[in-house]
């Protein structure tokens, strides 16, 4: 286990939390298309078929559905299953299977048959990815009974986040904001991290709150400091789970603020902003100055990758959100 | 006939080594069957196992009424749907005998009659298709997954099961059960290619019962048969007469046995027929025949196993006697159970979604216990 305090990128975090995940665990197994001698077309597998052999870091066949039907085997025999698929778009063709069948298989076992199931997914946009390369897909996830749907937005997260993900008896989707894989920060992995379902507060304010998760918390803690300007001290919360959502957290800060909005890049119709809108209007509706907003990625498919900046929620988008909460009063 | 081969695996990319997991390199034919496998009727059939033989026709005549008795639920209102394998059951009772109590069977929703010849309680098996809960028995204590209603998804499941019972040394071997119209499923495929690329020890049982639902086999695959299907990812494919439960036996336990001693996967096609319909809500008589049901009705696996054991002297009035107690027994203790509505606990809804509830359905379940503590002041 690494014990000094080191700089490292998401990607060597994520690294980092695998291989001391099956130092720790035999029965920790890595699988998907590319992650043995290639270390995963990100790297994030990267040394592990060397370390612990073709069989703990196993190359499949390139198909989805049957790297994650695999896996439901091996979890059903007592390992835990941790799946790569490659790209957000790709991780389609495994849909029957994760909500037919890992969703599902605790439920329909009356608790007999728990699935410590990982599913890996590189998500989301701003890398100039080409069609199918982009997409923000965690409505899919959290709209499925009995999938815990992760995704971390600092290094620390990325590392405690996976370890937590892998040691949890529940199948979790875990996914990976690719356009921060590159991004540096200290990473103690000896130090304590929230656990899954707890949201951080990762800048306190008084003025709005912004509420988001994954690839756009780095935009919101941007739009924050670009508020000052306009004289707006702006609180900026990460979910770090979807499912469970920390809806405590959640409404305590937005009933403390008055003020809301919430930030991410995937498609706002049916969104995970839709939800969250919803539920703290629900439980907030008497401590509002103003509705709850949304700043979300438009109703389209994917854009091409030279129009992507146009679809990804940026800091003027969201600064001109904040400006909607009818700031006058 | 060509015998098709790995010949091709015979001259590797330079460098190339094959693994332990890697597939099957020797040149043994991958589809040996020219026309079914059949015991029942042929020569062989003398030299079969008494007690097998016996075995199997209990089980047959146990078997049959448990469809029989089902269908009946159905017709009553006390079984939500009851997919029937009746005309299929040599199959059925043979997948079981095959199999060694530590092995695994991923069964189909038709499959419900081999999870009970397993040793699965009969009237656990039937949770699912009452319609009280999803899996009445506890899938590692029988070593028995649970039904699986999508098609052919459990098939990479027993994959990955054998796959990891390989990793730990252990010689457990998986049986997947299929129907015809699986096959062309994206699952079955992948399944097949996994299972021979990883040389995992599992065992596909196709049941081509000749319709998926209303679509006959022609309509279902161009293939001379399904069991050619094994050729294109490597392993040994096998035709067998379903109905004959001594052929099914012997070619499943070869196959299982084959997996187990580190020789790879099997894909077996049982030829076969659904006498019944699709389940209790389909009507058969707009897609098949008459002629064609009594034409497989003379193909019956309970009639060619008497035939062969009264021919041979193996059955008595004794035996056939027990069978026939021992099936309606069985058809009494289903209909006395199946007779009282279950008692069920709605709070289950919210027991065994995540191992932790969460706040959102802590708050559901509280929703639910007021609605019931209103119902129950209401009364």
């Amino acid at each position: 286990m690494s014990t000094a305090v080191e700089t490292r990128t998401m990607a060597q975090a994520l690294n980092s939390a695998l291989r001391d995940a099956m130092r720790a665990d035999e029965s920790v197994h890595v699988l998907g298309e590319d992650v043995g001698a290639l270390g995963g077309v990100f790297r994030i597998t990267d040394g592990l078929t060397a370390e612990f052999g073709p069989e703990r870091c196993l190359d499949t066949p390139l198909a989805e559905a049957g790297i994650l039907g695999t896996a439901v085997g091996m979890a059903m025999y007592g390992l835990r299953p941790v799946v790569e698929m490659q790209f957000d778009a790709f991780a389609y063709p495994a849909m029957e299977q994760l909500v037919s069948h890992v969703a599902k298989m605790r439920n329909r076992t009356a608790g007999r048959m728990p699935l410590p199931i990982t599913i890996r997914i590189p998500y989301g946009g701003g890398i100039g990815g080409v069609e199918h390369h982009s997409d923000s897909s965690e409505a899919y996830y959290t709209h499925t009974p009995g999938l815990h749907v992760v995704t971390p937005a600092t290094v620390a997260d990325a590392y405690g986040l996976l370890r937590a993900s892998i040691a949890s008896d529940d199948p979790v989707v875990f996914l990976e904001p690719k356009r921060l894989y590159w991004g540096k920060d200290a990473l103690d992995a000896t130090a304590p991290v929230e656990p899954i379902g707890r949201a951080v507060l990762r800048r306190p304010g008084r003025s709005a709150v912004l509420i988001t998760y994954g690839p756009s918390l780095p935009v919101c803690l941007e739009a924050a400091e670009a508020a000052k300007a306009e004289g707006w001290d702006l609180a900026v919360l990460d979910l770090r789970s979807l499912v469970p959502f920390d809806e405590q957290t959640a409404v305590e800060l937005v009933r403390s603020v008055g003020r809301a909005v919430v930030v991410h890049e995937s498609t706002g119709f049916g969104g995970a902003g839709a939800e969250i809108a919803a539920r703290l209007t629900e439980k907030c509706f008497h401590h509002l100055a103003a509705p709850v907003l949304r700043v979300t990625g438009f109703d389209i498919p994917y854009p091409a990758p030279m129009l992507e900046h146009h679809h990804l929620p940026g800091v003027d988008r969201i600064l001109d959100a904040v400006a909607r909460l009818q700031w006058e009063d | 006939m060509t015998v098709l081969d790995h010949r091709h695996l015979a001259a590797p990319v330079p460098g190339w080594r094959p693994d332990a997991t890697g597939p099957r390199t020797d040149p043994a034919p991958l589809l040996p069957d020219e026309s079914p496998h059949r015991v029942l009727g042929t020569p062989a059939a003398e030299k079969a196992d008494p007690e097998l033989l016996a075995e199997l026709y209990r089980r047959l005549v146990v078997g049959r009424r448990y469809n029989q008795q089902a269908t009946t639920l159905t017709k009553q209102g006390r079984l939500a749907v009851y997919p029937a394998s009746t005309g299929q059951e040599a199959c059925q009772v043979a997948a079981a005998l095959a199999l060694r109590q530590d092995d695994w069977l991923f069964p189909s929703y038709r499959d419900t009659l081999a999870v009970v010849s397993r040793g699965v309680d009969p009237l656990e098996a039937l949770t699912l298709l009452r319609g009280n809960a999803h899996t009445g028995y506890d899938p590692k204590a029988t070593r028995t997954a649970p039904l699986c209603t999508p098609l052919a998804t459990q098939a990479p499941h027993a994959v990955g099961l054998a796959y990891a019972a390989q990793l730990r040394g252990e010689d457990t071997v998986a049986l997947a059960l299929l129907g015809d119209g699986g096959t062309s499923e994206g699952d079955f495929h992948e399944a097949l290619n996994f299972a021979a690329v990883l040389n995992a020890p599992v065992v596909f049982l196709v049941q081509n019962n000749g319709y998926a639902i209303s679509v006959p086999l022609t309509r279902q695959s161009a293939a001379p048969t399904l069991a050619h299907k094994a050729v294109g990812y490597g392993m040994p494919g096998r035709l067998v007469d379903g109905n004959d439960a001594v052929a099914v036996h012997a070619v499943l336990t070869e196959a299982v046995e084959r997996a187990r001693s580190g020789g790879g996967p099997t894909l077996v096609e049982a030829l076969t027929y659904r006498i019944e319909a699709h389940t209790n809500a389909d009507d058969a008589t707009r897609y098949r025949q008459d002629e064609e049901i009594a034409a497989w009705r003379e193909h019956d696996p309970i009639l060619l196993m008497e035939r062969h054991l009264r021919g041979t002297g193996q059955l008595d009035d004794r035996l056939a006697q027990a069978a026939t107690e021992e099936a309606e027994a069985l058809a009494a203790r289903m209909r006395a159970e199946f007779h009282t509505d279950p008692e069920l606990d709605p709070m289950s809804l919210f027991a065994h979604v995540y191992a932790e509830p969460t706040q959102q359905l802590a708050e559901q379940a509280a929703q639910l216990t007021a609605e019931l503590d209103a119902e129950e002041q209401a009364r």
